[in-house]
């Protein structure tokens, strides 16, 4: 990957750059659910609310501020606060699998909505008109630390985005490994085992909801900086529902998936956007369902039983 | 109350119209093993489940070494050193024997030394050829092992075994009983059984359950003799 990330400028175009700017960004963005729902076990239907979290965090506080430091750390801590209040009465109140479902869905739409009816002049925080339905633009980009008037250029930009990939899936992958990271996959295999051992399963959820919630804002972030604009598409069902078909696709239960799953996905959404041959949403209502009737376990899983006992650094972690 | 390491005060819990255990007063002493019998539906595995915190009880209390611990929650009651093998295993059927070892060991210890305990117990449960296999494609006598091991791993100071022998073959049996015998020279030990056998190698004290409350408490040898529980048990008077 970071041999990708170093040598990709060097051989693409501007435009190419771009595009896979942005496929990093929503990489970023899938790994957070494959964290949150492959590793522990919490079906979120509502991932979108804190990657949109992220962006409006990011957009309102560059726009105030003129400087981009504090926003990306904002979009970073914005979702995972939220996250963590709202885990923590899901967690706590102990409620199903269903409903949580239901719940984080809910959320979503309505920030959706929310977000859609803050059209005028009565919706600002500070300097920052949310716009409603026409979204915020031509937002401040990433500056260098401390210095608002040195922008990163798309190349740079670039980097920062692969970077931050790269930190991501190493990141995770050290979590994991670690005695927290275990215990989370145990929690997903059986929770009342977990209990019973001693662990604290509603902690482990609420730890592993705020960190999933905190990713999917950083990958907000990148998303509203990427196009200097974010409107409440963000919270859209539309969007909502293509970072699960990523992790689908891709395979639960892994790291490599989400995101082979998300750069598939991103590469057939762009193609097919361009050339209008078929609906984008058709296709990948298609692909989706043939995905879990046919291919159940995503990609990466599939490929790794096929290959059979090829060992990988996440052995022990994946359901046989 | 001092030197007992659990005691119930008439504990009792409803499912509805069902009192499915009935005022029982149980008191189990240091290093003490004690055997619970009784015909199914007694209410054996509804009282480990309230002693383990994951049924509440609707009235009584609970004391687990001078601390009551009546409504609390499953995690505070294990960290407070009960652990249990339940009557169906219950394990992370994606993870390895060994992980299992793991996970109740690195609760309470540093790295280094879970991972020592984790390849002793693996030893002791006879185990240690299957340590790398995932759990789910074990059989269930291998399962409840693996369940008793992982209990084990967690050391705690009292240990509720539930249906322990169930699925295993003879010599299986005579391998848990000479465990559990084992065990007992430094825990106190529950143990539900219905294999009258595997309870008489192991047992001192029994405790007779029937339609949710305590029957009788006696010797193996009198609990033999007693022609109530054999009543109960051969359904002369007890199928109602």
């Amino acid at each position: 990957m970071v041999v990708i990330a170093l040598g990709v400028p060097q051989v693409v175009d501007q435009f190419g750059l771009l595009q896979l700017t942005i496929f990093a960004a929503m990489c970023i963005l899938a790994l957070s659910l494959g964290f949150v729902w492959g590793y522990g076990g919490i079906l979120c239907f509502g991932q979108s609310a804190f990657f949109g979290l992220g962006a409006y965090a990011y957009a309102v506080t560059a726009v105030d501020l003129g400087e981009s430091t504090a926003a990306a750390i904002l979009a970073v801590l914005v979702p995972a606060v939220f996250a963590a209040l709202l885990g923590y009465f899901m967690f706590y109140g102990r409620l199903s699998d269903v409903y949580l479902g239901v719940i984080t869905l809910s959320v979503t739409l309505i920030f959706f909505n929310l977000m859609n009816s803050t059209a005028g002049d009565a919706y600002r925080v500070g300097k920052a008109r949310l716009n409603g339905f026409n979204g915020m633009p031509s937002l401040p980009t990433l500056n260098v630390p401390g210095d608002p008037a040195r922008l990163l250029d798309p190349t740079e930009t670039f980097y920062l985005v692969m970077a931050f990939l790269v930190i991501v899936y190493v990141g995770l992958h050290v979590l994991l490994a670690s005695h927290f990271g275990r215990v989370v996959v145990a929690i997903r295999e059986n929770e009342a085992r977990c209990e019973l051992l001693g662990y604290d399963v509603r902690l482990h959820k609420l730890l592993v909801f705020t960190i999933g919630g905190g990713i999917a804002g950083l990958a907000g972030c990148l998303f509203a900086n990427w196009g200097a604009f974010v409107s409440p598409n963000v919270f859209s069902l539309t969007m909502t529902s293509q970072i699960i078909i990523w992790v689908i696709v891709g395979g639960l239960g892994t790291l490599v998936g989400p995101i082979i799953g998300c750069l598939i996905m991103q590469y057939l959404a762009t193609t097919l956007g361009t050339q209008q041959l078929a609906n984008t949403n058709l296709i990948f209502g298609i692909i989706f369902l043939a995905f879990v009737l046919l291919v159940p376990r995503g990609i990466v899983p599939s490929l790794r039983a096929l290959g059979a006992r090829a060992p990988g650094p996440s052995r022990v972690h994946d359901p046989a | 109350m001092s030197d007992a390491v659990l005691q119930t005060l008439g504990l009792s819990i409803r499912f509805g119209g069902v009192e499915a255990v009935r005022g029982v007063d149980f008191t189990l002493a240091e290093r003490e093993l004690r055997c619970l019998i009784g015909p199914n539906g007694a209410g054996k595995s509804t009282l480990f489940k309230l002693l383990t915190g994951q049924l509440k009880p609707t009235a009584g209390r609970i004391v687990f070494r001078g601390h009551d611990i009546t409504g609390h929650h499953t995690h505070a009651i294990a960290r407070r050193g009960i652990g249990i093998k339940t009557q169906v295993p219950s394990l992370f059927d994606g993870l390895t024997v060994r992980e299992h070892l793991w996970l109740a060991a690195r609760r309470t210890n540093p790295a280094e030394r879970a991972r020592a305990i984790t390849e002793e117990i693996l030893e002791r449960i006879g185990l240690a050829s299957l340590a790398n296999g995932a759990v789910g494609r074990l059989s269930h006598g291998l399962r409840q092992w693996v369940e008793l091991g992982t209990v084990l791993a967690g050391n705690p100071e009292l240990i509720l075994l539930d249906e322990p022998a169930a699925g295993m073959t003879h010599d299986e049996v005579a391998r848990t009983a000479e465990l559990v015998r084992e065990i007992n020279r430094t825990h106190a030990l529950i143990v539900v059984e219905h294999d009258m056998q595997f309870v008489r190698m192991i047992a001192r004290t029994v405790t007779v359950m029937h339609q949710g409350a305590v029957l009788v408490e006696d010797t193996m040898d009198q609990i033999m003799k007693n022609a109530t529980v054999r009543d109960i048990y051969l359904g002369k008077h007890g199928g109602s």
